[in-house]
């Protein structure tokens, strides 16, 4: 169900039109929420003399990318590459085991074990990453992985499977009953039930999940902080972040820096948006 | 087939949380060897002034922020439910803070913010120049805006879908009694809304327990400790003064903290009702 998809019976428009003081609010956020968006926008695209000459939020004298360039020579590239890494290396394995969870949870019904990992797994939405960060680090650690992409991968793939099970649960829930007998009177087995029925019939969810999960760890930046240190291993939130550090008085490399780590995060929300809203209100609404 | 899932959960959330509690018991300078050091660790962080202020600080930025956000998310959300013209793009626009990462959103405040060069200065409004991320109080404030600037659309759009849900009938039944359209806001929608409330309150209250990209880009607990939050605390005795120990008896107050909150806003919310929304976070 897309929110913005609902179309509603022709009372509604006499009894919420007209509601003055939440579209004062909500105009008002509005206005809140694009001025920062828009002005890093624009600081980007000015010279460094330009950026304190002109007005904040007037254009540019005249629009420069040399900013962009200076990003681009300070080795975003890189840190694109290994943020790529990372987050498809950590989506697909979690959406993938997360999955096999789901569908072995529904099917089980009453199997003791399987209830038992579905509750370990609804209370573990309750566990902050921060919280065990400590002991994470630790075992990273011990397992020599520390100062690798993989390091930032394995726990972002554990924080993912709670909630991305718990919304395919639900959708796999939906599955008509009889679809899964007759796989089994044609004698299939229940991995090949898994593929080849319930896996194109939650391809909605799944991609979903995929979507949500991949702008979680794509902006993660708590993990690369604690579980990296070499330069080379830098995701984009870090990058930014050391890059603000070093550059922090060149605002417009600064705010280059910040539209060219969005970007591909708005590209991936345009392309995903109503999939990803209507997946999640099924899976939170019920 | 959920092995896999389970054995990574396992190795990954489960024992890091045992763990935590373990560690929480010894000495480590998160390079050399761990000893074990009984209660001294806990006797440190329960005797250090950095506690209280932690936790006074996390309340602040707590309450402050859901003081600010669950009116004006109420508000728009509301708005947003009604049918009109722009809604389409208000959706989408108000989705985007959601989406940039809060090291992203930290910077850009800051630069945003700067006395000097920031948006007062260049505009010439001398109210927007402030000291803000200078001033102790100001800074916390900062801390409270930047977070609602992230969040706010989020509750928003949980009240929106909330407010379709109202039975349209309730609606008509009041305007036949005459109630007016304010009348009919605190008399319908607010108590229609009283399950949302919650839901949304306790996805505000327990989330602001793990705030940290935000802030540590942003003040990094600064000025002085006036917004050193509890995981900001845990961070910086762990990892930046290499006090592995402490830093892990703040983690177990953190987790005990975000249960207990968890547990009493569940029991305000009657419980059931709101179990599974509340899960499905």
């Amino acid at each position: 169900m897309t929110a913005s998809t609902l179309e509603r019976p022709a009372p509604y428009r006499k009894l919420l039109h007209l509601n003055w003081i939440g579209g004062l609010a909500g105009w008002f956020w509005l206005f809140v929420v694009i001025v920062p968006i828009y002005w890093i926008a624009l600081t980007s695209i000015k010279t460094r003399s330009n950026y304190y000459t002109t007005n904040p939020l007037a254009p540019p004298d005249d629009i420069t990318f040399s900013n962009y360039q200076f990003v681009m020579d300070a080795g975003f590239p890189r840190y694109f590459t290994n943020t790529v890494i990372v987050t498809l290396g950590a989506v697909v394995p979690a959406v993938l085991i997360s999955f096999m969870a789901a569908f072995a949870i529904v099917r089980a019904g009453d199997g003791r074990f399987l209830r038992g990992v579905n509750l370990l797994f609804l209370a573990g939405l309750a566990v902050p990453l921060q919280a065990v960060i400590i002991p994470v680090y630790l075992i990273i650690i011990k397992l020599q992985l520390y100062d690798t992409l993989l390091a930032i991968i394995l726990p972002s793939v554990a924080f993912a499977i709670p909630l991305t099970v718990l919304i395919l649960v639900n959708f796999i829930r939906d599955v008509p009953k009889e679809l899964f007998e007759s796989m089994r009177l044609d004698g299939a087995s229940e991995w090949r039930t898994a593929w080849s029925l319930a896996f194109p019939l939650t391809r909605p969810a799944l991609v979903t999940v995929g979507i949500y999960n991949a702008l979680t760890i794509w902006n993660g930046f708590l993990l690369p902080l604690v579980l990296t240190s070499e330069p080379d291993q830098r995701t984009l939130p870090l990058a930014l972040w050391s890059f603000q550090g070093q550059y922090g008085v060149n605002v417009p490399a600064v705010a280059a820096a910040v539209v060219l780590t969005t970007l591909p995060i708005l590209a991936l929300y345009a392309i995903g948006r109503r999939q990803l809203l209507s997946g999640l209100t099924a899976g939170f609404g019920r | 087939m959920a092995l896999p899932a389970f054995l990574m959960f396992v190795a990954f959330a489960v024992i890091p949380l045992i763990g935590v509690l373990a560690l929480s018991f010894t000495q480590w300078d998160g390079i050399g060897d761990i000893h074990p050091a009984g209660f001294d660790s806990w006797r440190d962080v329960l005797t250090d002034p950095g506690l209280p202020n932690a936790l006074w600080v996390t309340f602040e930025v707590m309450f402050l922020s859901w003081a600010f956000q669950t009116p004006l998310s109420l508000l728009i959300g509301v708005f947003l439910a009604a049918p009109h013209r722009y809604r389409g793009v208000l959706a989408v626009i108000y989705f985007i803070p959601l989406l940039l990462s809060q090291a992203a959103i930290a910077i850009t405040f800051k630069a945003l913010l700067d006395p000097n060069f920031g948006l007062g200065a260049g505009l010439g409004v001398d109210l927007l120049v402030q000291d803000w991320l200078g001033d102790p109080t100001l800074a916390l404030c900062t801390v409270v805006f930047v977070v609602s600037w992230q969040f706010i659309p989020f509750h928003s759009l949980i009240y929106q879908g909330a407010v379709r849900q109202i039975p349209i009938s309730l609606y008509e039944a009041a305007q036949l009694d005459g109630a007016g359209r304010i009348r009919q806001f605190f008399s319908i929608t607010l108590p229609q809304l009283r399950n949302t409330i919650i839901t949304s309150s306790t996805l505000m209250v327990v989330g602001s327990l793990t705030f940290f990209d935000l802030i540590w880009v942003l003040t990094a607990g600064g000025p002085g400790d006036a917004t050193r939050a509890l995981a900001l605390d845990m961070y910086i005795r762990g990892f930046r003064a290499n006090l592995m120990g402490p830093a892990s008896a703040i983690a177990v107050i953190l987790v005990v903290v975000g249960l207990l909150l968890a547990l009493a806003l569940r029991r305000l919310g009657g419980g059931r009702d709101t179990g599974s929304q509340l899960e499905g976070m």
